[in-house]
């Protein structure tokens, strides 16, 4: 364009002048070509610059996360002895669910390790299992008291440590005294192994236990189900007000200064800090309408305040990309104006709306900085039945996780990384898709 | 459209009903040092008890304390944690909202340490040259000038010759509170010249941090000090002691006034950077929300917080015996907390 307007004048000028000599021209061909090759060049090498930031950020994250995605066991066979399980043989709940089963599991573990039947092994060899070695045992049994009085192989998970250890994160041969993991629990683990104990499968504590302080039993679970939750109590609030009150101020509003105002308004707001939106659901939603703290209720209607202008904005783009000629030709042939919105232009305008809202929701599924006014940064160890429940989300998983001591959440934390960019991903593919589904030319 | 518009308004209607169903979970807030502890304690109190696990949150212990003074009933906190002791003004906020009585619950230890990169010579420090090192104004030749050093060796010349560069907390952690108690506080009042200062004139020569790079804002999260001392060996990291326990095989406390960072040290007080943690109760809740009784005897157990209880293996730094005994007496019987005494 400009190249065009800045020559007008040499054009002009040619056609006064006698030809110019061709080899004039042709340089200056020759020019405009390798000013196009050197744009080109820039523009190449500024996706791959991207390209290569984005396949460095996923390639630490996958490598650092794959090893959550495995877990440790060891088999033990456990006797689950009558006389110490339920002495009287009435297979009574309440004593069932009383009995030592720390007692029968340490039987169990001796029985694995014969030599190591004294106070500090005894010790050694409880820090080899999860803690929750012993409620899964009785879990066991309440679930099918059948088993008592019989010998079964259980699967129990081992201490996040040794679970490192197999998974060669523990450097053996650094100096004892500088690792957490001693010479004597590494001789028992490879023991174990020796012995066949160790199983490897798939994690699957990651996605069906909620918090928890000990590495190997922490999960997903509260935190996939926080975020599902506030997803759907942000998607069914924001929309229909959201696209209400563009199609109001695209197609209805009258055109003055209070409309003008308004709508600088939501421009502003889609770009406000979204810790403000947390400051204002805790002033609305937390301390005017009592909502409870930590509840994916509070956080769903918080994150739909933030979406809520994020829609608007989209939304009055694609009203505004249907030509003014579909209005004019529905209002032609005799529709109300309600008519022309509803049948003619919001029906065009879905693919762009539906694009914009889940853009605008990946957004709000991301967001952890709301949540924490509303007090969504918690330890949640109980698996919330309700959008009432306390509740966490992914990406504030992530970041409890991230300032956890313990070296084992390093690798949870960015398995927990991969699955909300799953989900992200997921996400950005169905926008994708309903797009191509419901676009139409003209 | 309008089964969007009625599910908007049913949960719009939801979000006015909830005040009616009463709370059965306790509510705890405050110190993000505490957190690893508390959180520990709330999972086994729920594993043993069956009852649902505690929320705990990590808002820091100035922002507990003020959820935590909000007033009494169910949408405030039934518990704070704090790693610093409650304030007066902290206390008369609480009085103000009707909370009279708090009981203090005092859990153990927490030991503060600067590390470096296992490949970095061993250097023992002490206070007074930690205080010159960070702070932003120091006395040389009976004046306080800009701090005028930038290596260690200017300090001291059996200190390494490496440039000064110290990563640590920003001062909205309480870790920064703690140190600048413990080192800065310490340290300065061993300078006459400081000591002959104006109260307030003293306070900001002993509590103010140099700004022109030696010490680096590294951010609350110490996972990230760690990973940034692996990078540079020269750099020396502030964070709590559970991180360095966490992290032995790759870091190295350095030995302030000739003790060396470890569990033992700490615990006998030998090591002079340590602080106290605790917990406050409302009393209040006690009895109303279902379970803080038993949560405050599973946090005061043996089991827990005692020389082999699993809260150690968190880096919990326990009391001595005899301290924890008569916490677990007062704790029980809810001893509303006197700052006076």
């Amino acid at each position: 364009m400009t190249d065009l307007v800045s020559n007008g004048g040499r054009f002009a000028a040619i056609t006064q002048r006698p030809p110019r000599p061709e080899a004039v021209v042709a340089a200056h061909t020759r020019r405009r070509y390798v000013r196009e090759r050197r744009f080109k060049l820039i523009g190449m090498s500024a996706v791959i610059v991207a390209i290569s930031l984005l396949a460095i950020l996923l390639a630490t994250v996958l490598s650092n996360g794959a090893g959550a995605f495995r877990q440790s066991y060891a088999v033990l066979d456990v006797r689950l002895d009558p006389a110490q399980i339920d002495p009287s043989g009435n297979r009574d709940p309440e004593v069932l669910a009383d009995a030592d089963y720390q007692a029968v599991l340490n039987d169990a573990l001796v029985a694995a390790f014969p030599d190591m039947d004294d106070r500090q092994g005894r010790r050694a060899l409880r820090a080899m299992l999860s803690n929750s070695s012993a409620l899964q045992l009785r879990q066991m049994v309440l679930d099918d008291p059948a088993l008592i009085g019989s010998t079964v192989p259980v699967r129990f998970l081992l201490d996040d440590e040794r679970d490192q250890y197999l998974k060669g994160e523990v450097d053996p041969s650094i100096p004892e005294a500088n690792r957490r993991l001693k010479d004597r629990d590494i001789a028992l683990v490879d023991r174990l192994a020796e012995q066949g104990r160790i199983e490897t499968g798939f994690n699957w504590t990651l996605f069906t236990n909620a918090d928890s302080r000990e590495p190997e039993q922490a999960g997903l679970r509260a935190a996939l189900v926080g975020s599902f939750w506030m997803m759907l109590i942000c998607f069914f609030l924001s929309v229909p007000v959201g696209v209400a009150a563009a199609v109001y101020l695209e197609e209805f509003a009258p055109k003055n200064r209070w409309i003008d105002l308004i709508e600088v308004n939501v421009n502003n707001l889609a770009a406000v800090p979204s810790i403000v939106f947390g400051l204002l659901g805790l002033a609305i939603f937390l301390n005017l309408f009592g909502v409870p703290r930590s509840a994916s209720l509070a956080g769903g209607l918080t994150l739909a305040l933030m979406t809520l202008p994020v829609i608007i904005v989209v939304t009055r783009a694609a009203l505004r990309s249907i030509p003014p000629s579909i209005r004019a030709a529905a209002l032609g042939i005799g529709a109300s104006p309600l008519q022309v919105v509803f049948h003619h232009v919001l029906p065009l305008a879905l693919p762009g709306i539906l694009t914009g809202t889940i853009i605008g929701m990946a957004r709000a599924l991301g967001e952890t900085a709301p949540l924490l006014m509303i007090g969504m940064v918690a330890f949640i160890a109980n698996v919330p039945s309700g959008p009432l429940d306390p509740a966490t989300a992914l990406p504030v998983q992530v970041f409890l996780w991230s300032d956890s001591p313990e070296r084992a959440f390093t690798e949870r934390m960015a398995a927990a990384i991969i699955v909300l960019l799953g989900f992200l991903i997921a996400m950005n593919v169905i926008a994708v898709l309903l797009r191509k589904k419901f676009e139409r030319t003209w | 459209m309008k089964h969007l518009a009625y599910a908007a308004a049913g949960l719009a209607l939801a979000a006015f009903a909830t005040d009616a169903h009463a709370r059965d979970q306790i509510r705890i807030v405050g110190s993000s040092t505490v957190f690893p502890f508390s959180t520990a304690v709330a999972e086994t109190f729920g594993g043993k008890s069956g009852m649902p696990v505690p929320v705990v949150e990590s808002t820091g212990t100035g922002g507990g304390m003020k959820l935590f003074c909000s007033g009494v009933g169910e949408s405030t906190p039934d518990i704070t944690n704090a790693s610093r002791r409650i304030k007066e003004s902290e206390l008369e906020a609480c009085a103000k909202a009707g909370i009279d009585a708090v009981t203090e619950v005092q859990i153990g230890f927490d030991g503060i340490v600067l590390a470096s990169d296992k490949s970095a010579p061993d250097v023992s420090l002490t206070i007074p040259q930690i205080f010159l090192a960070l702070a932003k104004e120091v006395p040389v030749d009976g004046k306080l000038v800009p701090n005028p050093y930038g290596k260690w060796s200017e300090i001291d010349p059996s200190l390494p010759d490496v440039k000064i560069e110290v990563l640590g907390p920003p001062p909205t952690s309480g870790t920064r509170d703690a140190f600048v108690e413990l080192v800065m506080d310490h340290g300065c009042s061993t300078f006459p010249e400081i000591e002959a200062l104006e109260k307030d004139a003293k306070t900001a020569a002993c509590q103010t941090i140099r700004e022109d790079g030696g010490y680096v804002e590294a951010g609350e999260n110490d996972n990230l000090i760690v990973q940034k001392l692996q990078a540079n060996p020269n750099a020396v990291g502030i964070f709590g002691y559970s991180f360095l326990d966490q992290n032995m095989d790759s870091l190295n406390g350095h030995p302030i006034d000739g003790n060396e960072p470890t569990f033992e040290n700490i615990a006998s007080g030998a090591y002079p950077v340590s602080r106290s943690i605790y917990f406050y109760v409302k009393n209040a809740h006690v009895g109303v929300v279902p379970g803080i009784k038993e949560f405050i005897e599973e946090f005061t157990s043996e089991a827990a917080f005692g020389e082999e209880g699993y809260l150690t293996d968190k880096g919990l730094i326990p009391m001595p015996e005899a301290e924890r005994e008569a916490m677990r007496n007062s704790a029980l019987a809810l001893t509303p907390v006197n700052l006076g005494s």
